[in-house]
């Protein structure tokens, strides 16, 4: 596993995509959250918005990045043959995912502390101008919501890496996954029946995954906040397996 | 050129691949909106028994319209006038927010009290009227769509606010004025009433309107009951006044029954006139438009076949082969542009064109009574899922082009198209910011999908999430067309300038 992963972080550090994607990912999301909770309002006078949720909510566009990054760890390898190379060199394959794998987690995680960490400041810097506290760390579901959030990038990273796997092809790969956590939403939103909508969210990656950014009204939500990060856990985990059942089975 | 488009053609389709997602970018547009039209149900009752739904309410122009508020009338033969003084407007808005546990005095902002020339108290029948508002001040209205604005304020005893409306052949004029003798003109209509048409004072109240965010991320409207109360004197004609509560059953409502009931009360020259409803465009039931949701799905999938071809061609190298046989490269992308739309084009379309069909005829048999829609705007509905297709597919081909990658150029396409709309639709984003994401992305195209208009004088949820788009249908899909030409442009730029 050493080698595996020795291998990979070579060639992870010596091209220069993943730095920008993950630049992306910090940047995107502060701005998209620190841009929402300059906008929120006190409605009737009462200053009840959840506004951790809010200042998170840039994830939802950060993560494309994180898709990014997934998606050209493999298909990347599969576009120029350089799978070929890394197979006839680490011919166990399920350690080679592994390492891909555990590599991917690593720098999300690393990169989704610093957006989760400069969401949650910016938003701070923002929201006393609006009428409501900055977000602290010091209080239990802003920091359940904070590491809930890095970890729900990392699942996303994995179900991306397991779908780019299975599928190779990068553009159907990128196409799989953002319609997965994107499209989901609005099928929820279609169905006429609130039985069927709640069942569908709670199937949905994004938003059953980003209920741990939930800090106020929790009781209405489908799935508590750290039951609702094991679905796109359990989709991140079917994915890995398809992609590395489909990388040990067929030719590179 | 023939030639080139040949080539791209047999490229394309001789790759079994591309050519299966095109088919599953035109099946994934149909589902949802099948699903849809088959999962939905509706009934109506009188009492316990279940009776079909009544069709909706046509206005004189074939439009579904909203017509119910207390009249105080009599007849009106030939040329004549009217004009009253209103001294006192008030309500009652029940359960307000942000509790919902109070009913209180106040008016919401389309409360509208005032005169009007009416053929006959058939709700839906053609009308004038120049009235005051709880909010918009004085308004000249006919019709149900016309609506034109006059000197704004409120009324109370110690300003009262004198109205006029005068009838001259088919030409109708509505005055206004502080004293009863400077008075200005608010605005004119043009109708064909017939020779007897009934005048008078009335009063109407459209439901408050609140909107709340739902768990699942859309919103929930919903519409509590209000009530407006007008005093007119000094009322120019006199005789044998009628009172009726056009389209209503009154009494519904405890604070009807128990409190102040809807209708007329006279005492001397004092005409105090309540009324609930409203007289207004209205957006009653399913249209064309709510059997396609599955466009932005379907777009996604379209990004992908659209991606696949030129990313594959860079991979491979074939781009230098195809460089080699035409030097003039910005043709041989333009080919490809005009291959991949006109088969974006088509597959849109005849999604759209068999989803449509079945999914009205769907709602239909499920008891919905679907608002007349004019047949321009149902193909201008249909073609447009096609033409929103063909501006994506075009839009993610350049971005394949200028990325040469096929993961930046999907996400890149999906993050211009889709999400916008995603996030227009999804709460924790505001109105006003999904109203400018489908301003200035691409996105502004799915405006072609709207088949409802939306009116200013009524209180209504006016988003995308519930169908109307800020920019009209052809203005957004030229937004989506330039953000479409622009990519294309650079794209040949860069193919020309750099090496294969």
């Amino acid at each position: 596993m050493r080698r595996e992963l020795h291998a990979e972080w070579t060639k992870l550090r010596t091209v220069p995509g993943a730095g920008r994607l993950l630049l992306g990912l910090v940047t995107l999301t502060a701005a998209a959250g620190v841009a929402l909770s300059a906008g929120v309002t006190c409605p009737w006078g009462r200053c009840t918005q959840d506004t951790v949720r809010l200042g998170l909510s840039g994830i939802q566009l950060g993560q494309v990045f994180v898709v990014m990054l997934a998606v050209s760890m493999i298909s990347g390898e599969y576009g120029t043959g350089l799978i070929r190379l890394t197979l006839a060199a680490m011919p166990r394959r399920a350690t080679v995912l592994a390492a891909k794998a555990a590599l991917l987690t690593g720098l999300t995680v690393a990169g989704g502390a610093v957006a989760v960490a400069a969401s949650l400041l910016g938003a701070g810097l923002v929201l006393p101008a609006r009428g409501y506290p900055p977000p602290s760390p010091a209080d239990g579901p802003t920091l359940r919501a904070a590491l809930g959030s890095v970890l729900y990038l990392a699942l996303i990273a994995l179900l991306s890496l397991g779908v780019a796997t299975a599928l190779r092809e990068p553009a159907a790969a990128t196409g799989t996954v953002l319609g997965l956590l994107y499209l989901f939403p609005l099928a929820v939103l279609l169905l006429p029946d609130p039985d069927w909508q709640r069942l569908l969210w709670r199937l949905s990656p994004m938003n059953a995954g980003l209920a741990v950014q939930a800090t106020t009204g929790l009781d209405g939500l489908p799935l508590d906040p750290w039951t609702g990060l094991a679905v796109p856990a359990a989709w991140a985990t079917a994915a890995l397996l398809a992609g590395g059942l489909a990388l040990r089975r067929r030719d590179a | 050129m023939p030639e080139l488009l040949r080539a791209e053609w047999t490229k394309f389709r001789t790759v079994r691949g591309w050519v299966l997602t095109v088919v599953a970018a035109a099946l994934v547009t149909m589902v949802p909106g099948l699903l849809f039209a088959a999962g939905s149900h509706s009934s109506c009752s009188e009492g316990p028994i279940e009776v079909p739904c009544p069709a909706p309410l046509l206005g004189p122009d074939g439009e579904t319209v909203e017509d119910r508020f207390s009249f105080a009338h009599r007849e009106l033969t030939g040329d004549g006038a009217l004009t009253v003084r209103l001294t006192s407007m008030t309500g009652v808005i029940t359960y307000p927010p942000p509790d919902h546990d109070k009913i209180v005095a106040g008016l919401v902002p389309w409360a509208k009290a005032g005169i009007m020339v009416k053929d006959g108290t058939r709700p839906g029948s053609s009308y004038a009227a120049v009235l005051l508002t709880g909010g918009h001040g004085v308004r000249m209205q006919y019709d149900f769509a016309h609506d034109t604005a006059g000197r704004p304020g409120g009324v109370s005893p110690r300003s009262p606010r004198w109205l006029r409306l005068t009838r001259s052949g088919d030409r109708l004029t509505g005055y206004e004025s502080p004293d009863g003798r400077h008075w200005t003109e608010v605005g004119t209509a043009r109708l064909s009433l017939p020779d007897t048409v009934r005048i008078g004072m009335f009063a109407a109240s459209p439901g408050d309107l609140t909107v709340k965010q739902s768990e699942t991320g859309g919103s929930i409207g919903q519409v509590r009951f209000t009530q407006t109360t007008a005093v007119f004197d000094q009322v120019s004609l006199q005789g044998a006044w009628a009172a009726t509560e056009v389209g209503d059953s009154p009494g519904q409502t405890d604070w009807e029954r128990y409190h102040r009931a809807n209708g007329l009360v006279r005492s001397g020259g004092t005409f105090t006139v309540t009324g609930t409803g409203d007289i207004a465009p209205s957006e009653d039931g399913p249209t064309v438009q709510d059997t396609l949701p599955g466009v932005p799905f379907g777009l996604v999938v379209v990004v992908v076949a659209a991606v696949l071809p030129i990313a594959a061609e860079y991979r491979r190298g074939l781009i230098r082969t195809t460089l080699l046989a035409c030097p003039r490269r910005g043709r041989a992308l333009a080919a490809k542009a005009a291959v991949i739309g006109v088969v974006a084009f088509a597959a849109g379309l005849a999604a759209a064109a068999v989803t449509a069909p079945i999914g009205m005829s769907l709602l239909r048999a499920n008891g919905f009574v679907l608002p007349p829609t004019p047949l321009l705007t149902e193909v201008r509905v249909i073609a447009g899922v096609g033409m929103v297709f063909a501006l994506a597919a075009v839009l993610a081909l350049a971005l394949g082009a200028l990325f040469r990658r096929a993961t930046g150029a999907v996400v890149t396409a999906v993050a211009l198209v889709v999400l916008p709309y995603m996030l227009a639709v999804f709460s924790p984003v505001p109105d006003d910011v999904s109203r400018w994401l489908l301003r200035l992305t691409p996105a502004a195209g799915l405006a072609i999908q709207q088949s409802v208009p939306a009116y200013p004088q009524v209180l209504s949820h006016y988003v995308p999430g519930t169908g109307y788009y800020p920019l009209p249908p052809w203005a957004g899909l030229a937004v989506t067309a330039g953000y479409a030409a622009l990519a294309l442009a650079l794209a040949i730029r860069s193919v020309r300038r750099r090496d294969a």
